[in-house]
This record gives structure tokens, sequence and C-alpha cells, in this order.
């Protein structure tokens, strides 16, 4: 199973230092990995580094990628809107980046089955244009997918869904990384995903990495203090799940 | 993929987008086909009245007609002919493209300077016999027309490039730099003799009728060089209009895409505007044209957007010649007359979004 690795790892605009020497143990597939921060804190930068996007300082290793996989795909926040493309048209796209003109039957079947698991048939032919934000995304994690990824890289994928949509795609991708033994790293603003669905956690702040491990040992309410500045408790619920509730900013 | 997709039932897509490629594929031979009759119309029309028979003698048995006849159709009329179709099919591709990689539906060589630079580097040669590469003294004219188009291109390309700079930012730039390269221009025409007066002012209204068969196959050289190099790219310059982060996410070096098509849009740009002059319409509607019918697949948007400008220019060349009977008024006069009365029916009549 695949399993990915940073070692001080570092990235810069310019003269710019946004963060430096971010090193972590494997994170292997099969699991999602939650990455939280305060707005700024760098998780786009970060996720463009391990990508290969950006050059910086530092080791990024994926080993055991599977033949006819790639290692890493990085899924930005947003997909053009602009573009005179239609849904399909946007995915296979994406599918046949550096290859010939000629679409295969099988491409188009794997985009068949991608839309239809994440529900979303009925926008194959409409434009992206006409699309709601939270369509645009759920439209940008089929292009992330349908490059076989081995390590996916989600830079808040679910920040324009609506609630059912947010559960929908985090539980859809949490069966698949077990499925498919796919590392998926996702960066989230909401803390209850994060306990939800991610096993680990990485929390970074002031260009450094302050905790990463096991998301409850990491989310606790001196990190949601030192990070976002809030006095908060993480509590089970009625239902055994834990949460975080907050009492009021620090 | 397999486990988890395939718990789903799978609504099948691929049956409706074959027939859309198949639809588009239709369109494309349709507009070809249409460009096929609009030249054979601007080679049968001309001041000097023959038939179509006579014409269609003189093309394919140029042996059993006149020496006059034969030398208006090979010599003045198919060169015009040909000269149209390859200079709209090179400023619509370059349009085209700018407007790919500057994210910017306004880019178009005429709009962002490039055309004005490339007629300020001819001015330059024609008036003041300043070769910018003195190297080649004998292509002095293209060669200056190029270099200034590729610096301007390159400039408009760096300050793309700076972070913070926004379409409007760049469109302003472009507006600048034509009305620097204008008045550069105008200095010119002050200080030149009067011979060279009427070659530069050749090139302000733009005109087909200096078209020769050395200048089309340069022209139509231009487009063998870059239409092949656009088709390789043509799933990531597609890309590009994903937007930066996601092209590059998806494989892409966008910077380095950028400054390729930059440069090869330089060359599409110069050399026409080097032998025809200053042609302003089709390089902004016709990648507009072919964006409402076939859409941004670069797969069908390429071949469109040559064929839409090849067309647009063809047909303003035979209203040309129609307008006032025996005279063939400056194309570039005319580009603008023909083309915005149907470029507005299109915006307003296409239900779906031209950008």
């Amino acid at each position: 199973m695949v399993a990915l690795k940073l070692e001080d790892v570092g990235a810069h605009y310019g003269r710019v230092q946004v963060f430096e020497a971010i090193s972590t143990d494997w994170l292997k597939g099969g699991t999602l990995t939650a990455l939280i921060g305060p707005n700024a804190a760098g998780k786009s930068t970060l996720f463009k580094r391990i990508a290969g996007l950006l050059k910086g300082a530092g080791v990024v290793t994926v080993e055991d990628v599977r033949e006819g996989f790639r290692p890493i795909c990085y899924m930005p926040q947003d997909t053009g809107a602009n573009a005179v493309l239609t849904v399909y048209e946007s995915i296979l796209l994406a599918a046949k980046q550096g290859s010939g003109w000629r679409v295969a039957d099988g491409d188009l079947s794997e985009i068949d089955r991608l839309l239809s698991a994440l529900h979303i048939s009925d926008l194959a032919f409409r434009d992206l244009g006409a699309l709601s934000g939270g369509q645009r995304q759920l439209v940008a994690i089929a292009q992330a997918l349908v490059r076989k990824p081995e390590v996916l890289l989600m830079d808040e994928p679910t920040s324009a869904l609506d609630l059912f949509r947010q559960i929908e795609v985090l539980e859809f991708m949490k069966r698949l990384a077990m499925a498919e033994g796919m590392a998926v790293l996702i960066a989230l603003h909401d803390l209850n995903h994060a306990l939800r669905y991610c096993s680990q956690t990485l929390v970074i702040s002031g260009g450094k990495l302050l905790a990463s491990g096991a998301t409850l040992d990491v989310i606790t309410p001196a990190m949601l203090r030192d990070v976002y500045r809030v006095d908060a408790r993480v509590e089970n619920c009625t239902q055994g799940r834990p949460l975080v509730i907050v009492d009021g900013t620090a | 993929m397999v486990a988890v997709l395939q718990d789903q039932p799978i609504v099948e897509g691929r049956g409706r987008y074959r027939a859309l490629a198949a639809r588009r594929i239709l369109i494309l031979s349709g507009l070809a086909l249409a460009l096929a009759l609009s030249i054979s119309i601007d080679i049968g029309l001309g001041p000097a009245r023959y038939t179509l028979g006579e014409v269609l003698s003189a093309i394919f048995m140029p042996d059993t007609v006149s020496n006059q006849l034969r030398v208006v159709v090979w010599d003045i009329r198919m060169p015009i002919a040909l000269m149209a179709v390859t200079v709209g099919a090179c400023l619509s591709l370059a349009g085209a493209q700018m407007q790919t990689i500057l994210a910017n539906p306004l880019a178009s060589p005429f709009t962002l300077g490039i055309s004005a630079a490339a007629g300020f580097g001819a001015a330059l040669a024609l008036v003041a016999g300043v070769a910018v590469f003195p190297a080649a003294i004998q292509f002095m004219v293209p060669i200056n027309a190029f270099l200034m188009a590729m610096l301007a291109s390159l400039f408009i390309y760096g300050v793309s490039t700076l972070r913070g700079v926004s379409v409007e930012t760049i469109v302003l730039l472009g507006i600048a730099l034509v009305f620097t390269f204008n008045a550069l221009l105008s200095l010119l025409q002050y200080l030149a003799s009067e011979q060279a007066l009427a070659a530069v002012v050749f090139w302000t209204m733009g005109s087909l009728t200096k078209a020769t068969w050395m200048k089309v196959a340069v022209t139509f050289g231009v487009l063998v060089i870059c239409v092949p190099l656009f088709a390789r790219r043509a799933w990531a310059l597609t890309a590009l209009r994903l937007g930066d982060d996601k092209a590059a996410s998806l494989g892409v070096n966008v910077r380095g895409l950028r400054l390729e098509t930059m440069m090869l849009v330089s060359l599409l740009a110069a050399i026409p505007v080097s032998f025809v002059g200053t042609i302003g319409f089709v390089g902004l509607v016709g990648p507009h044209i072919a964006r409402m019918v076939v859409g941004e697949d670069q797969r069908f948007f390429l071949p469109g957007s040559v064929i839409c400008g090849a067309l647009l220019l063809s047909a303003t060349s035979v209203v040309s010649k129609m307008l006032i009977p025996g005279a063939i008024l400056p194309i570039g006069v005319i580009t603008a007359l023909v083309g915005v009365p149907f470029f507005f029916s299109l915006i307003f009549t296409n239900r779906r979004r031209a950008w």
C-alpha cells in the first residue's frame, strides 16, 4: 500500500518563506488525513509543494506506487468557471492530459462511472460556467479521481458544499481510500469533519507543523486555543462521536 | 476505483459525448465547405469582368486561355483569395491562443497592441531603414515586424505573470501599447518621405491587393509551423482554461506553455501584418465564433478558429470587391463593417455562453 513521508520540507514564494522544515511519519494509504490550520497558514502551499508544483527544501517520498497509477495528484480549491466546456469534457481533459487526441471507450466508461458514483451524472453535459460553486467542487473531485492517484491532496473540497453533500463526499472519499488503498490528505476548516472522517491530522500554523498524529490526540483544547484562539472542548455526543464545542474566543 | 465506483448504477454519457463530438466535426466540415465556396467566389470576382467558365478554364486549363486572363486569375486573384485565407487563419489562431493563455476574452493581436507593434516595426524599416536585426537586411520589413511584435508580446506576458495583476490590467496595458505604437507610427509618418508615407498608410488600412504567391507561401508556412505545435499541446492548452492551479495540478508546465504560445502568437500576428497591414477584427472575433459553435476543447477549437478566421476574411474579401463595382476596398476597413453585425447576431441568438 502507498505511503507518503515529508522530511524537512519547506516552500517559499520569492523571498517569502511560507513554511519550513515540515517532517511527518509515514502517512499510509487507506486512510484520510486532515490538514488543518487557520487561514493563510500555508495549507495550499504545502499541498503544492508535496505535489511538486512548488520547489523548496526537503524531500517528499512516495513509496509503493502501483503500475498505471499516478503517485500524487493535487486538487485545487476551484476549477475554472469561465471555460466553455461541458462537465464531461472537463473530466475527459483531466484524464487525457499528456496523451494523444484519440478518446477510447474505456476513457469514457471511467468518466461515466465517476459521475455516477458522485451522483452528478445529471450535470455531465452542462457547461462548467452554469454550475454552482458546490457543483464545481464535485466536478473537481471527479477530475482528480479520473487521474488515478495513489496520493490525493484535496484542498478544501467541501467548502462550497451543503451539509448533505459534505457528508456524502467525505464518506465517499473514506470508502474509496479504504477500498483503493489511496492516501488522501484533505485540507479542512470544519474540525468536526476531521474528527469524524480522518484518522490522522496535521496542524500547520505560522509556517510550522505544530502537531501531527491521531486526530483525537491532535485536536485538543490546548491546540484550539493556540492555533485558532478559541476556548473549546472536545466531547463525545450522545452517539459517542467526538465533537468540538466552541465556548468563545480565547 | 473499481470497488467503490461500481456500487452505483452507471448512467451512460458515452453515447451522448460521441454524438457531441460528431456534431462538432460536422460543424467544422460545414465551415470548411463554406470557406471553399467563399474562396471560389473570391477568385471569380474582380474589376476585370470574366465569366465563371473563363475563370474555371484559367484555373484548370491555363494553357487554353489568354495570357491576360491567366495573369489576372493566377497572379492577382488567387494570391489575394489565398492571402485572405491564410491571414485570416493566422490572426484568428493568434487571437484564440492569446485569449486562452491570458484568460481574457478581449485578447487579440490588435487589442493588445501586438499588431500595432508589428506595424511600427515594419514602418521603421520602410521609413527610416532601421533594421532591428541587421544580419538579414533583405527581410528587414517582416523581421522588424516580428521582433517588435515579440517585444510587445513578451512585455504583456511578463506583466501578466506578476502577482496581483488582473485581467483588466492586461487589457489596459494592451490599450496603452496600442496608443504608444500608434503615436510612434504617426511620428514616423510625419517624418516620412512621400513614397514611404504611402507604404506606411498601406499598413494602417490593411489591404490584400499586394498579395503575391511568395507572401501566401510564407504566411501558409507560419500556419504549417504553428498549427501542429498547438495541436500537440491541445489538452494542455484546454486545461489552461480551467485556471493556472488546475492546469498545473494536471501536469501542465504553465509558464513554459505560456511563453512558447506567446512566441508562436507573435509569429502568427507579425508575419501577416508585415504583408497586409493591420487587420483588426478577425483576431478578436474569429475565436469567439469558433468558441460559440464548437466550445473550447482545443481539438475542435483550434481548427474551428483557423477556419472561422479564414472564412471571415475570405468573405470580407468578397464583400470588399462587391461594395463598389470595379473597385477593391481596403479589407481592414471592411472587416469591422461586415463582421460586427454578424458577430452581434451570433451573440444575441446563441443561448450558449460565449465566455
